[in-house]
């Protein structure tokens, strides 16, 4: 075995840092899905009529839809009647301010280096924390409410705000739409909704933090944005999730509506656990994220950086139906020992002189697959429309993959696309060149792993992307073969 | 400085070096020649470590370490400097921020404290003049796009940051013009002082106009088959390789 590799040995048995868990009651329905577990669901979340019915329509179509068996990810059947689809920690009231809320779930997030107190964060950043299924706490809202913004959890916004709920959701991301979308559609627990109203540029970046914390547990969130004519707002989602031996299940729905001249920026770092370098456990992370560019000169941004989970199936997506309006994708996803990955993006291009540009950088490492799927459809009205796109995977060993499937339809003359795809290792004359200027392996490859994603780590906020470029080298160090 | 006794080496089933003597002394210029496939590059990889080639015999000591003895990164932070006959692209990692990198960990491992951005940049403005590079290249991903003469020039600097006490200059007169030649020669007299020692690896005598080295060395067949002084270098450009060849075989 040649040195590289034994480093790669070392470095890849690192073990997930957030693999721990708190211990907090919780109140959980029982195992299994049928619709009396949703009317369980509904009836604790205290939810209107129309919304129980929302969700037995999206559970009964869910019952005669299939599994997607297209991604290029293998992992045995999941038995969805073994899974809970309900679990809260146990808090005797709803907690209406931060000293009501369970000690122990603010030491969790702390933990995690979210600070829940608004007084002592510097940064800025309004943080809506769910745990398993709930949301938690929301720091800022008053700030935020002066502005007319509305950052609340999902349960609260259908009690608060039911009119915006009723309008928008399911709007970008119908209830049959896949799988999985319909899946969570029977069943979400929680998650984020935020509104920004006409001409507001939210002042502060909005931030969901998501942690699953029981056992045998499915979180299953819906996060729904609407940004209204003019605004501007930028948005973060951070995921930990603690070791365990059997798989958990994670399927999430993300809908943007972006409104004329708004523009709405939506960074992910995903870190879910990945499962061990045996490749037992880990989440498996199928979600659904779309944004629509429904006025003109409209803009989604999504940016990700993925590094958790044992199976990535996941692509946000821009439909660009304004005229004028445009849909970015930057992503990097990095795969290590058996995890899995099938991500990428789809591009809708229905309106006049819309624009799309997809960056996608895939790290496979030690035995894992890695996939960017992507499709970029130009419809028959949307006439100028320009797509540009970059593939690049980077390998680094010989015993993982990276496979690229790029979809173009057009059905519009006067399109222009442009598509760059590139595939290399880490070469040793790299890392050789690096330590012969007195740099140790770890740092070099954390150097050329950061040097071939920068691109797409500079679309982030600041502090995300100092955590993520700590997150590419932890889970990479040392990974050449 | 450095003293290399009968170093042999191979790589895979070929045996490249049979048995190299060498001693280099601080303030010393030492030119390595020969014709293709001698084994001069081979030379210089083994001294800074490289994995593919296997040590098979031999010794070589560097300020009293065993050299071979120790890891490619420790042999740098010791201060052996190899400026690279083809020197290496990195995407997206500017030579400042690949630099910043290099000489903290260099630091770190003196039991120094890492230099702050300001006195990083101070450092750098002043050997960027001395090797007369300009800072927008710096900037630049790492060789990506370079010319043949930028990457030179960028090793040189380089060297001009890490302060090597030994610098071996892998045929660094490969691929450059004359005036760029000259910037680089320049640039590697400027950095010669008493306590440092250059090693240069070099097919041609060329280089040599500039960088007048003390002592030149012929190699061939993995063996030093020849030494003197400058004046050699000019023999071999006048007559070729091919009379140290027959003197060889004679012997």
């Amino acid at each position: 075995m040649s040195k590289d590799n034994q480093v790669l040995e070392e470095l890849t048995s690192k073990e997930y840092e957030h693999g721990w868990t708190t211990n907090i009651e919780t109140d959980s329905a029982p195992k299994g899905l049928n619709e009396d577990i949703i009317r369980f669901i509904s009836s604790k979340k205290n939810e209107p009529a129309w919304l129980l019915e929302w969700r037995l329509d999206a559970y009964r179509k869910w019952t005669k839809m299939k599994e997607p068996t297209w991604p290029n990810v293998t992992y045995p059947a999941i038995n969805y009647q073994d899974v809970i689809y309900y679990s809260a920690p146990k808090q005797k009231v709803s907690p209406t301010n931060l000293e009501e809320v369970d000690p122990e779930l603010i030491k969790t997030f702390e933990k995690l280096g979210i600070s829940l107190t608004e007084q002592k964060r510097l940064t800025g950043i309004a943080v809506d924390a769910v745990i398993d299924s709930v949301s938690v706490a929301t720091t800022f809202k008053e700030t935020l409410g002066e502005l007319g913004i509305i950052f609340c959890s999902f349960s609260e916004a259908v009690q608060k705000h039911p009119d915006l709920i009723k309008k928008y959701m399911g709007s970008v991301v119908p209830v049959n739409d896949n799988y999985f979308a319909a899946l969570n559609s029977a069943v979400f627990t929680d998650g984020s909704f935020c509104y920004i109203p006409k001409g507001v540029r939210c002042p502060m970046e909005l931030s969901t933090y998501f942690r699953i914390n029981a056992a045998n547990t499915g979180q299953f969130e819906r996060t729904l944005i609407v940004a209204d004519e003019g605004s501007y707002v930028s948005y973060l989602e951070g995921c930990t999730a603690p070791m365990r031996d059997e798989n958990q299940l994670h399927a999430a729905v993300v809908e943007i509506y972006a409104m004329k001249d708004a523009q709405v920026k939506y960074s992910t770092v995903q870190n879910w656990y990945p499962g061990d370098k045996e490749g037992k456990g880990g989440i498996y992370n199928f979600v659904t994220k779309r944004g629509l560019c429904f006025g003109d000169n409209s803009k989604i941004s999504w940016t990700q950086v993925e590094t958790g989970s044992a199976i990535t199936w996941k692509y946000p997506s821009c439909v660009l139906k304004g005229d004028n309006s445009s849909g970015e994708f930057y992503s990097v996803a990095v795969t290590n020992n058996y995890q899995q990955a099938d991500t990428g993006t789809k591009m809708i291009h229905i309106g006049r002189n819309t624009k799309s540009r997809i960056v996608s950088k895939g790290i496979s490492a030690g035995h894992s697959q890695n996939s960017y799927r992507g499709q970029v459809h130009i419809m028959k009205r949307a006439e100028g429309a320009r797509n540009f796109s970059q593939c690049d995977s980077l390998l680094m060993g010989d015993k993982c993959g990276a496979h690229t499937f790029p979809y173009i339809d057009v059905e519009n003359s006067t399109a222009k696309i442009e598509h760059e795809a590139t595939t290399s290792k880490i070469g040793e004359d790299q890392i050789f060149y690096c330590l012969q200027r007195g740099i140790d392996e770890e740092s070099a490859v954390a150097l050329i792993v950061n040097g071939y994603a920068k691109e797409v780590l500079n679309q982030l906020p600041m502090e995300f992307a100092v955590e993520a470029q700590k997150l590419l080298a932890l889970t990479l160090e040392g990974s050449v073969g | 400085m450095l003293s290399i006794k009968n170093l042999q080496a191979k790589i895979g089933e070929k045996q490249i070096l049979n048995g190299i003597n060498l001693e280099v002394k601080p303030g010393e210029v030492h030119a390595i020649m020969g014709p293709n496939g001698s084994g001069k590059s081979t030379l210089a990889s083994v001294l800074a470590g490289r994995e593919e080639f296997e040590v098979t015999g031999g010794t070589a000591d560097f300020l009293g370490k065993d050299l071979l003895e120790m890891a490619p990164e420790d042999r740098a932070r010791e201060g052996v400097f190899l400026a690279f006959q083809y020197p290496v692209e990195i995407p997206g990692v500017s030579t400042i921020n690949f630099m910043k990198t290099a000489v903290n960990q260099i630091r770190e491992y003196r039991g120094q404290q890492p230099l702050d951005a300001v006195s990083f940049l101070g450092v750098m403005k002043e050997k960027m003049k001395l090797v007369e590079i300009d800072q927008s290249l710096l900037n630049r991903s790492l060789n990506e796009g370079f010319s043949g003469g930028e990457k030179k020039r960028n090793e040189i600097f380089q060297m001009a940051m890490l302060e090597p006490k030994l610098a071996i200059l892998d045929e660094t007169d490969s691929g450059l013009d004359i005036d760029a030649l000259k910037i680089v020669a320049n640039g590697v007299n400027k950095l010669r002082n008493k306590s440092n020692a250059v090693v240069v690896v070099t097919h041609y005598q060329r280089l040599l106009d500039y960088i007048v080295p003390d002592f030149v060395h012929v190699l061939y067949k993995g063996k030093i088959v020849k030494s003197g002084t400058k004046d050699l270098a000019l023999e071999l450009e006048a007559k070729g390789y091919d009379w140290i060849k027959d003197e060889v075989t004679v012997a």
